[in-house]
């Protein structure tokens, strides 16, 4: 029980250190992918020491709300990195919470944030703001049938339960249905984050952004929050597309040796996907914002697919 | 030959003989002074006779030759080579014009510029607003003046009335003219349905420095820095058209060999920057892939740059008369332009390939012709909207006359073909370098310029890589400048954005705007 609690806060303190080495790695593979030497994958650590540094400019117009979301899109997001399964399966916790809580633990986030963008009635913040509650409409719901496919197929909406399952029905993994889940989770991973083609993460265009205009009035600690809950939401659907799609590698007794295998897997996971995205966000461009619900729509008609194929396939 | 006899004879009867001192000089410009109520007249003739516009509006102050003010209009037709420069006298109390600006749109411009900076209003302007003046200018403070001198400045209090746009769900988005990057300053106010662009106001000059209160009392080859500073990406453009202005006063023909590494030089600076745009509107598309390697083959022309000129921006190269000095003998220019273009033709072929860049760029932005047209836009985004111009070939100056090139013009008008005028200008452009290093012969580098007749104007048109490039110079009695009018081809492209970005979204915009990617530095002056 004890020793439950303490894998549950250690795989949270884990995901929330990596997160911004996560980001740096991926900007830094772009980087080399795109001729640049580019900065080193800890620049975001350093960014995120220098904004703590900074100190805090804040609107005259902006209310106690702008104060709050920081630390609601912050906890929030560091609640979801302890539910989800980074290195054991299954744990205590995982009965907190499941792929619904998951959902809109990150909903609340998003959420938050699109309050604090309309709050101080900057041009750009509502805009952003406007966006990203587009955008975050249509990729919850897919979000939520991906993970769905999942639970059916495993009988449980727990996270946890759903890896062991995977991990016990090698075969389940290649099914139509996980194949389609992890497409269309791909693809809300891509828009959730503010990858290309959705967003632009190194635009400083205002007039382009999505996430980064809505956060554009931020400074200093507030500003290393959200980033840093950012970071931590990219983990997070690492952990997601790595963890319950592929979990094999999870430690499933909390013995030294199998933590430590896990942390190696869940490494190589971890270093998989970011080159994935890196390579993609090179080759492609940033769609047409309009274009971006199309995009969505397909994500989440694969969702759906991979829902019915997991019923009639079983 | 220029039809500039028949022009005499059509102005004379267009304004029933009240020109005067009509005559023809440099074999292809027709002076004359005319009234301040025979323009119209004479603006209609040129336009319905010889399809001449308005190209240039010149102001300056005569008072101290006991002369009053002296507004200036230079006219050129479609695709012939010939010019109008017709003077209009004004009394030095009152002095104000009769306004062109419903006939000519870029009148409009003109003549709000001369209201800010001489205080000579025009008559009948349907929008008399400020243009350059920022009000932080004493209301009677007009800095081209001579006698402007130096004042205090403070906020007026006035804050600029933008045009507003109302209507259930219109909202307004201001943006700049501090932006998020390293860019010029400018302040764009959108009024916008949801995200669709109904409507953009600029409001620039932002950098007004009073560039051409700056060439006063210069000497004429201490003009030449400033004027490669007008804009910095336009060193030899506006050096070139400086250098060639003064040489037409003068009435001085350069050496050969002066004139072919002109055009080497020109065609060198409209290279790195044709290529740095295509990187920069791919950059927009967020494909920046291409974006890295168009600005690595940017760094490696201006390493030739440098080579060629000691300076990776062209400065220091031109002087009245000539060039400063000698290509190197040891630089093979021409297989390393090929490598380069070779290079560059890889990164279009990539990148134009990439359905997701072409889907952003077909239909954006889109610029119809006829808007192009009366907005007088010029350089690459009238080629880009069917507009058939180059002064290059319409107005040959250094050695183009002798050399063969093709002028890309593209239909569409949308950012996709302001990109690919670019590419095709790029491949011009080697051609034409190529050429003029075959031709060049050997032979001197300058000729003195000599002295310069007072209170004559000299004007020259070149195309610059960004579109036509006017420098309209007179000389004081000491020989020293008395006026210097310059005009970059954003003068009159600014406009023609607002226009280009309607029905599109805002996201779209920086990429609309980079397709223009026109210059406030020579715009604000």
């Amino acid at each position: 029980m004890t020793a439950d609690l303490m894998m549950a806060a250690a795989q949270g303190l884990l995901a929330l250190f990596l997160a911004p080495g996560v980001v740096g790695l991926v900007r830094w593979l772009k980087a080399r992918l795109q001729n640049r030497r580019g900065a080193p994958p800890w620049q975001p650590y350093r960014e995120l020491r220098k904004l703590f540094q900074k100190e805090v400019v804040v609107s005259r117009h902006a209310s106690w709300l702008f104060h709050l979301a920081p630390f609601v899109v912050f906890a929030s997001t560091l609640a979801v990195a302890v539910i989800v399964p980074v290195l054991a399966v299954p744990l205590l916790v995982d009965r907190i919470g499941d792929l619904l809580v998951v959902v809109y633990l990150l909903l609340l986030g998003t959420f938050f944030l699109a309050l604090a963008g309309l709050d101080p009635g900057s041009a750009f913040g509502g805009m952003g703001a406007s966006r990203e509650v587009t955008v975050a409409a249509l990729a919850e719901p897919t979000l939520a049938v991906a993970i769905f496919a999942l639970a059916r197929s495993a009988g449980s909406t727990n996270l946890g339960e759903i890896a062991a399952r995977t991990t016990a029905d090698p075969l389940s993994a290649v099914s139509p249905g996980h194949l389609l889940a992890f497409a269309a989770l791909f693809i809300v991973m891509l828009a959730e984050t503010g990858r290309l083609p959705v967003d632009n993460p190194a635009t400083h265009l205002e007039l382009t952004m999505i996430h980064e205009a809505m956060v554009l009035e931020y400074s200093g600690r507030y500003l290393a929050l959200i980033e840093w809950a950012a970071a931590l939401k990219f983990l997070v659907f690492f952990i997601l597309l790595g963890n319950l799609f592929v979990p094999w590698g999870l430690a499933r007794a909390l013995t030294l040796e199998a933590v430590m295998t896990a942390v190696g897997v869940f490494a190589v996971k971890v270093v998989v996907l970011a080159v994935a995205v890196a390579v993609l966000e090179t080759r492609v461009a940033k769609l047409r914002l309009f274009r971006v619900p199309e995009l969505l729509s397909a994500s989440f008609v694969l969702a759906l697919l991979a829902v019915t194929s997991s019923f009639l396939l079983r | 030959m220029s039809p500039l006899a028949d022009v005499q004879t059509a102005l004379m009867t267009a304004v029933g003989g009240r020109l005067r001192d009509g005559r023809i000089i440099r074999r292809k410009e027709f002076h004359c002074a005319a009234s301040v109520a025979d323009l119209p007249g004479l603006a209609e003739c040129l336009r319905a006779r010889f399809r001449a516009e308005l190209v240039l509006m010149v102001a300056a102050d005569r008072r101290s030759s006991g002369d009053g003010f002296h507004v200036h209009y230079l006219f050129a037709p479609h695709n012939e080579n010939w010019l109008v420069h017709a003077t209009v006298a004004l009394p030095a109390r009152d002095p104000a014009l009769v306004s062109l600006a419903t006939f000519h749109y870029p009148a409009s411009r003109f003549e709000r510029e001369i209201a800010d900076l001489f205080g000579i209003p025009a008559a009948g302007h349907p929008d008399p607003r400020p243009l350059v003046r920022h009000g932080f200018w004493p209301e009677d403070y007009f800095p081209l003046r001579k006698d402007a001198g130096v004042r205090p400045f403070r906020d007026d209090g006035h804050p600029f009335p933008f045009q507003q746009v109302g209507g259930e769900g219109v909202y307004e988005i201001p943006v700049g003219p501090v932006h998020a990057g390293v860019i010029e300053p400018g302040h764009f106010r959108f009024s916008v349905v949801g995200e669709t662009i109904i409507d953009m106001k600029s409001r620039l000059y932002f950098t007004h420095k009073g560039t051409e209160k700056l060439f006063e009392g210069r000497t004429p080859p201490e003009g030449v820095e400033l004027a490669e500073r007008i804009s910095g990406d336009t060193t030899v453009g506006h050096a070139l058209a400086y250098c060639q202005a003064l040489e037409a006063l003068a009435g001085v023909e350069i050496p050969a060999r002066a004139r072919y590494l002109r055009v080497v030089l020109l065609e060198m600076e409209r290279l790195y920057n044709h290529i740095a745009d295509f990187g920069m509107i791919a950059n927009d598309t967020g494909f920046a892939a291409a974006h890295s390697h168009c600005f690595r083959i940017r760094e490696r022309l201006l390493r030739l740059n440098k080579r060629l000129t000691g300076n990776r921006l062209l400065r220091g190269a031109l002087v009245p008369g000539g060039l400063v000095r000698d290509v190197p003998t040891d630089l093979d220019l021409v297989s390393e332009l090929e490598a380069t273009l070779a290079d560059f033709n890889e990164i279009v072929e990539i990148t134009l390939s990439n359905t997701l860049v072409a889907d952003r760029l077909e239909g954006t932005g889109h610029l119809t012709t006829q808007t192009a047209r009366d907005h007088g836009v010029l350089g690459f985004v009238a080629r880009a909207s069917g507009l058939d111009i180059d002064a290059r070939r319409d107005h040959p100056f250094a050695a183009y006359e002798e050399l063969v090139f093709r002028v890309p013009v593209l239909e569409s008008g949308d950012v996709k073909a302001r990109t690919l005028v670019r590419v095709e200008e790029v491949h011009e452009a080697v051609g034409l370098i190529r050429q003029a290093l075959e031709r060049m012969g050997g032979g001197p580098l300058a000729m003195p310029l000599g002295p310069l007749p007072a209170f004559e104007p000299a004007f020259t048109l070149v195309e610059g890589w960004r579109g036509t490039i006017i420098h309209w110079v007179m000389a004081d009695a000491a020989g020293r400048l008395e006026r210097v009018k310059v005009l970059d081809p954003s003068f009159l492209n600014w406009r023609a954005l607002s226009y280009a970005l309607l029905k599109n979204i805002v996201p779209d915009f920086p990429l609309c705007n980079k397709s223009f990617n026109q210059s406030y530095s020579g715009n604000d002056l």
